[in-house]
Parts: structure tokens; C-alpha cells; sequence
């Protein structure tokens, strides 16, 4: 009954959807006077959420299941990750050994169901759009996990979310060193990728393939979709801060520092253009692979 | 009212069809939608997938080709979905109306809820418009 409720509720589904929303609002507000526009009023995104929840839901002829199913998959999978989250930055004794690695994969999986319902829905310019969004989570998991490699050799091999956060009270946020502010920066280039956020929104590129992997969602299942990224915008901030920044976690705290990191993903999204998928590839391939070597060496050395 | 209705009239989604126009009438839409005007901040957005739209922008006169094009769009829209007519020749053909290739005005093909008169109308004017339409889902 407490686990429905942790999931469902407060650090779950309920609360970071909510916040998500948020969240998304404050994006669309800044970017407006970015422009030097008005931009939206607060309830903008909630009303776009009811209004598709009433739209007509249209289903293709070709893989009707995995068409349905897969935005819940996303959905359930970015709820387990907010609720573990939650749960250790309020309750640090309940995690268990090996979350970290559980949160790592879990936080791949919004990708794949994307990959899934664009592919099912056998639209041409879906399958264009799939396509880049597989080359982009090859492109950015690597360096991803480079990153957290250098989390877990600076905190001297802890896998869990719990005892990284405890190191880092008691000997400073790791993102303190030069090894862990490479990672940090990789991780905050990742965390744009995986948000989907310009300048890596090629796989649903508005201009190009018109909505690229949600091209045939409509009504309830894209409005699931679009609340799985938004819920992606409170959870990766959050899981960040837990791994590199957890020095301080009073709420006062916490709040400030997911405003920065919200601060730098929206000042990034608001001065890049788009790149195209072989640009992005290169880039976490080259770049952000060999930084992350270079800062995995200097962690070995102690650095 | 329901709320439904309601959160439709505060989230257009607007998807925008030529049916052969000059493209006046297009660039006058793309002006509609810049930082001058900022519709966002009434929750308006283009979109690029038909089967996000819930207001269906027509310009121009439909043809032999673009007419059977809209009647099929008309199709492919999840409902509720409303259309609104932009321009002169959307409306009733206007200079074009007897043309070999043209097949008829906009509302002979597909309901059409709103008309923006205009050769082109202003953003101004396609801004009432969009507003007379919410008025009178509001009344429904």
C-alpha cells in the first residue's frame, strides 16, 4: 500500500508530473522572452494535457499493441526512476545495493519506447525519425556512462545512489574535482541529448520530419509521450545533482540547484541551432568520449 | 461548458494547408505566428503533423489536385477539429472562380467553422477570427 503509494503519488507518477509540467512551463516562458515575447500563462501545459486526453485516438493497421503500449512503457519506467530518486534524497535507508546501475538503465528505456512507437506506427518519416533517435542513444550512452564510471572511482566503488551521497557529504560534492567536473559537464551534454532538447532534437525535428517519431501519435497516447518528457526534465536534474552535487541537501538547497541546471539547459537549448545526426555522433563520440577517458585517468590518479 | 471544450479553446494546435495559393496569404500566416504577434501566449502553435491539429489553416483555391488532397486531410484529423478559411480565394474563388483546373471553394470540400476575408487578410484580422471562433465554441 506504502510502495503504491510512493509510486503513485508523492516522489512518483503524480507529483513529478506535476512538477514536470512546471518545469516545461518555466522552458516555454524563458524561450518566449528569450524572444522578447509574452509566452504562455502557467496552466499552459495542463491545458494542452486535458485537451489531447479528449482528442480522438487514431490507431494504424500496422502493430496496433506496441503502438498503445509503448508511451506507458516510457511513462512507467521515468515514474520507477522519480520515485527511486524521491525515496533516497528523503529516506536515504531504503535504497538498495546497485540502484545507481537500475536508475542508469531505466533512464534508457523512455528512448526505446519512443524508437518502438515511432517504428510501429510504419509512417516513413517515423522510421526516419527512429532511426536518428537509435544513432543518438548509441552517440551519448557512451560518454553517459564514462561519466558515472568517474562518480563511481572517485567515491571508491559505491554503486548506490545512498552511499554516493553520503561520500559526498562528508569529503565535498564530487564535482568539486577536475575529474568530476569533466564528467559533470559531459553529463549535463547527455542529459540535453536524452531530454531531446535542441541542439539534439533531430530524431523529432519539427521543421524537417513534422513531429519525426510522435508523427502519428494523436489524442491520449501523445499527450503520454510528451508528459514522459516532462518528466524527464524534474528527474534527470534531480539524478544529477544526487551523483555529482549532493553536498548540501537541506530543500532551500536542492531547489537552487535545480533552477542552475534548469537555467543551463534552457540558456543551451535557446543559443544552438540544430545539428544533424552525424554532427551530433562525432561530437559524443570524439570529444565528450576522450574527455571522459582523460577524466576516468585522472580519477585513477586521484585528481 | 465542458472541460473538454474548455482546454481545447486554450491549446490550438494549428496545422496549416495551401490548397494552391499565391502565398500571400502563407507569408501573412508566418507573420501571424513571429515574436510580433506571439500567439503562444494564447496557447496557439504550429504544428507539423496532421494528426496533432486541431484547427485545419486552408488558403487558396483548391484545384484537380489539391481538392481530392483536402478532402483526405479533412479525414485524417482526430476530431474535434475545426477548419478556418483564410483569404479571398479560400473563400469564394475570387479572382479565380470559373478557372478551367478549379474545383470549387473551400466549403464545398470540407466544413469550414470560421472565414477570414482578405486578399491577404492581416494577422490582425486572422487573430479576430480565431477569436470569433472560440466565441462560438464558447456559446455551444
Amino acid at each position: 500500500m506504502k510502495v503504491l503509494f510512493y509510486y503513485l503519488i508523492f516522489p512518483g507518477f503524480l507529483f513529478t508530473a506535476v512538477a514536470g509540467m512546471l518545469a516545461s512551463w518555466v522552458d516555454r516562458k524563458v524561450t518566449a522572452r528569450v524572444q522578447w515575447r509574452q509566452g504562455p500563462p502557467w496552466y499552459q501545459n495542463f491545458a494542452d494535457f486535458v485537451k489531447l486526453l479528449g482528442k480522438e485516438i487514431i490507431v494504424p493497421r500496422t502493430g496496433k499493441w506496441i503502438f498503445l503500449i509503448s508511451p506507458l512503457l516510457g511513462l512507467a519506467s521515468v515514474s520507477i526512476v522519480a520515485t527511486l530518486l524521491g525515496r533516497t534524497l528523503m529516506n536515504p535507508s531504503e535504497s538498495f545495493l546497485g540502484d545507481l546501475i537500475v536508475v542508469i538503465y531505466l533512464l534508457t528505456i523512455p528512448a526505446i519506447a519512443l524508437i518502438l512507437g515511432a517504428s510501429a506506427s510504419s509512417n516513413p518519416l517515423a522510421s526516419v525519425g527512429a532511426s536518428r533517435e537509435i544513432k543518438l542513444v548509441l552517440s551519448y550512452e557512451l560518454p553517459f556512462i564514462l561519466a558515472i564510471a568517474i562518480v563511481i572511482l572517485k567515491s571508491g566503488g559505491l554503486i548506490r545512489i545512498n552511499d554516493i551521497i553520503n561520500y559526498q557529504m562528508i569529503n565535498g560534492p564530487i564535482l568539486g574535482s577536475v575529474s568530476g567536473a569533466i564528467a559533470f559537464v559531459a553529463a549535463i551534454l547527455c542529459m540535453q541529448a536524452k531530454l531531446g532538447f535542441v541542439p539534439f532534437d533531430m530524431a523529432e525535428a519539427d521543421q524537417e520530419l513534422m513531429g519525426g517519431t510522435c508523427i502519428e501519435y494523436s489524442g491520449a497516447p501523445l499527450a503520454v509521450f510528451k508528459l514522459t518528457k516532462q518528466m524527464l526534465l524534474v528527474v534527470l536534474p534531480f539524478f544529477l545533482i544526487s551523483v555529482f552535487w549532493a553536498n548540501n541537501l537541506s530543500i532551500l538547497w536542492v531547489i537552487l540547484k535545480y533552477a542552475a541546471l534548469l537555467v543551463v539547459i534552457i540558456l543551451i537549448k535557446n543559443t544552438n541551432p540544430r545539428v544533424r545526426i552525424d554532427q551530433a555522433t562525432r561530437f559524443f563520440w570524439g570529444p565528450m568520449t576522450v574527455a571522459c577517458i582523460i577524466g576516468v585517468i585522472l580519477a585513477l590518479i586521484g585528481y | 461548458m465542458n472541460l473538454k471544450l474548455k482546454a481545447l479553446t486554450k491549446s490550438i494546435w494549428v496545422f496549416h494547408f495551401a490548397a494552391s495559393p499565391c502565398n500571400n496569404c502563407d507569408i501573412e500566416i508566418l507573420a501571424l505566428l513571429t515574436p510580433r504577434f506571439d500567439v503562444e501566449r494564447f496557447g496557439i502553435q504550429l504544428i507539423g503533423s496532421i494528426r496533432h491539429a486541431d484547427v485545419l489553416l486552408v488558403t487558396g483555391v483548391p484545384n484537380h489536385k489539391t481538392g481530392p488532397k483536402l478532402k483526405e486531410l479533412y479525414a485524417q484529423v482526430p476530431k474535434p477539429c475545426f477548419v478556418v478559411a483564410i483569404g479571398s480565394c479560400a473563400l469564394g474563388g475570387c479572382t479565380f472562380r470559373g478557372s478551367y483546373n478549379v474545383v470549387g471553394r473551400v466549403d464545398e470540400i470540407i466544413p469550414v467553422d470560421a472565414y477570414v476575408p482578405g486578399c491577404p487578410p492581416k494577422p490582425e484580422a486572422m487573430i479576430a477570427g480565431i477569436v470569433k471562433l472560440l466565441n462560438s465554441l464558447k456559446v455551444k
